[in-house]
């Protein structure tokens, strides 16, 4: 991975903001979009006079069941005759975003960017994971008539076998999780669960259970992201965007190992050379890994190099990961605790972080003090993997 | 400071249903999809009871499923090669449920299969392989010796096959 930065303007994020994530929210999706945007720019304390350009993500149209989506959203995001870009990488996007955001501001094109993610999966009858089953090969897969969780249970499966990890053990970041979103007023599925509940839930794709899975999730959620000058008029605690990375594996899953998500794993070290870090696992205080499913937090944890291949598991059961732990993840509740809009959760996470590194987390403030932060997504066929480092 | 309260009203699903002006909606969209060169030559092997693959002139890569192209060298692939259609289980599942999650009445094994193909390291990142079905009981499945065990295709009776990836009706254990 050879990158070459000539990078004039220092980008920083100065707002965030996001809705309930719910499922089934009365507003519509562009009316979710404009209360995440108008809460960003409140507490950047600007208005809309002062974004000069829009990025947009959100996942498939499908799930909003509405064709353009950025399109369609661009008005509720403050997009009216500005510069937008949508951006698109599947469960990618909602990093992708800010990432997108970030190059719009460092290439001096635009000076303050609004960037928003959102997502109502609701719609989707009988259930949106038949949506999902135009991501599969229409000629070699979907014979085969796969439901989406097929995929994920098989790299869940993998990871046990080739890292010697039970159910038990991966369920625990959904206990984790869930429990951390009870002090999370945005969230869907905060609760005190055990390990046992877990087990105990639906098998849908064994090794998955109900609740191994993040949600059906409506939401909006934004940032205000704009350049140093800005920054320094209109906030004492920027939060720097120091590193960025995103690269995509081919989408030929079976022909590779999923035990360890190389895609993530090559952004990661992007955005970490970026960031000038060498030694993530010490140099990182606060994660917020992608965990759409609860297997899927490790996973990211050990591609983020937070954590060796195949010992996530392991440090997770020492309460490393903790609230309060030694390098805390998803102090939001993730997504398996707030919910999964899923370009909207990306950006949730990225959004926590800001938080985190201002201090603003409420109950949510991790123990230790916090200097760097990194994020990721993923997104497509076990492909694309975004990532984002974020510092006070 | 931190916020206590955020935007948006969560409906019930009996507000939602109840909703005025609630539109619903069912498009009929209908796709008709060629398979292209390659995978078409590759399930007309199906149909002829022969997994085939591709070689990379450059890298020496057998690709199954094949591909028109090294996707690492990015140069045409050239030679053709029958492969076994026998290999190793990488990994395997039991699904409860449909494509439209409703509850199966027997529940399915799926999985990938790492074909015995040469060209690849043993228990490399990359393989020729084949996302399948496995024919074979469920709570075996589970048991941690199913990954790495042998299997083979089982395919259709000639007469059935339509040069598809269902003409192998699943890989089953052998030996
Ligand atoms: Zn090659």
């Amino acid at each position: 991975m050879v990158t070459n930065l000539f990078v004039k303007d220092r980008v920083a994020i100065v707002g965030a903001g996001m809705t309930t994530f719910m499922r089934r929210a009365l507003e519509t999706p562009r009316e979710l979009a404009w209360e995440a945007a108008k809460m960003a720019l409140d507490q950047a304390g600007l208005t809309l006079k002062d974004i000069d350009c829009v990025v947009i993500g959100s996942a498939p149209d499908t799930f909003d069941g509405v064709h353009m989506k950025g399109e369609y959203l661009a008005d509720g995001s403050g997009a009216f005759n500005k510069p937008m870009t949508r951006v698109y990488v599947g469960g990618g996007t909602g990093v992708f975003i800010p990432v997108s955001a970030w190059w719009h501001v460092a290439s001096g094109l635009c000076r303050t960017v609004l960037a928003v993610g959102e997502e109502k999966m609701s719609p989707a009858h009988p259930h949106p994971q038949y949506v999902f089953r135009y991501i599969w090969d229409p000629i070699l897969h979907r014979p085969l008539e796969p439901n989406l969780i097929w995929i994920f249970a098989m790299e869940m499966r993998r990871y046990m076998a080739k890292c010697g990890a039970k159910k038990e053990d991966i369920a625990l970041v959904s206990v984790k999780n869930k429990r951390n979103a009870l002090d999370n007023p945005a969230a869907q599925l905060a609760a005190n669960i055990t390990v046992d509940d877990v087990l105990k839930s639906e098998l849908l794709v064994w090794p998955v259970n109900e609740l191994d899975i993040s949600p059906v999730t409506d939401g909006a959620a934004a940032l205000v992201i704009t350049n140093e000058n800005v920054a320094r008029q209109v906030t004492d605690s920027p939060v720097w965007i120091e590193g960025l990375g995103f690269t995509l594996e081919n989408q030929h899953w079976e022909n590779r190992e999923l035990a360890y998500p190389r895609y993530l794993n090559y952004a990661a070290r992007m955005a970490y050379k970026m960031a000038g870090i060498e030694r993530p696992w010490k140099e990182i205080d606060v994660a917020e890994p992608y965990d759409p499913f609860d297997y899927k937090e490790l996973h990211h944890i050990e591609g983020l190099m937070l954590a060796r291949p195949c010992e996530a598991w392991k440090l997770l059961k020492e309460g490393y990961f903790d609230r309060d732990g030694e390098l805390p993840t998803s102090p939001s509740g993730g997504l398996l605790g707030v919910g999964n809009p899923i370009a909207a959760a990306g950006v949730m996470k990225v959004a926590e972080l800001f938080w985190q590194l201002r201090y603003e987390a409420g109950k949510r403030q991790v123990k230790k003090p916090v200097h760097r932060a990194v994020a990721n997504a993923w997104g497509d066929l076990m492909q694309a993997g975004t990532v984002i480092v974020l510092g006070n | 400071m931190s916020v206590q309260k955020f935007p948006g009203t969560k409906l019930s699903a009996k507000e939602m249903y109840s909703l005025p002006g609630l539109v619903e909606s069912s498009p009929q969209a209908k796709y008709e999809f060629s398979a292209g060169p390659t995978i078409s030559r590759f399930l007309k092997g199906l149909k002829e009871g022969k997994i085939l693959g591709r070689r990379c002139p450059r890298c020496g890569r057998i690709y199954v499923p094949p591909r028109d192209y090294c996707e690492f060298c990015h140069v045409p692939l050239a030679d053709w090669v029958e492969v076994p259609d026998t290999g190793r289980v990488e990994t395997a599942v039991v699904s409860y449920i449909s494509v439209k999650r409703e509850r199966l009445e027997k529940p399915e094994v799926v999985g990938v299969i790492r074909l015995d193909v040469p060209g690849y390291p043993e228990d490399g990142y990359e393989f020729a392989g084949l996302f399948h079905r496995i024919c074979m009981d469920p709570e075996e499945a589970k048991k941690d010796k199913t990954i790495g065990m042998k299997v083979k295709a089982r395919w259709r009776p000639p007469e059935q096959r339509t040069g598809s990836i269902l003409d192998i009706e699943c890989f089953e254990p052998v030996g």
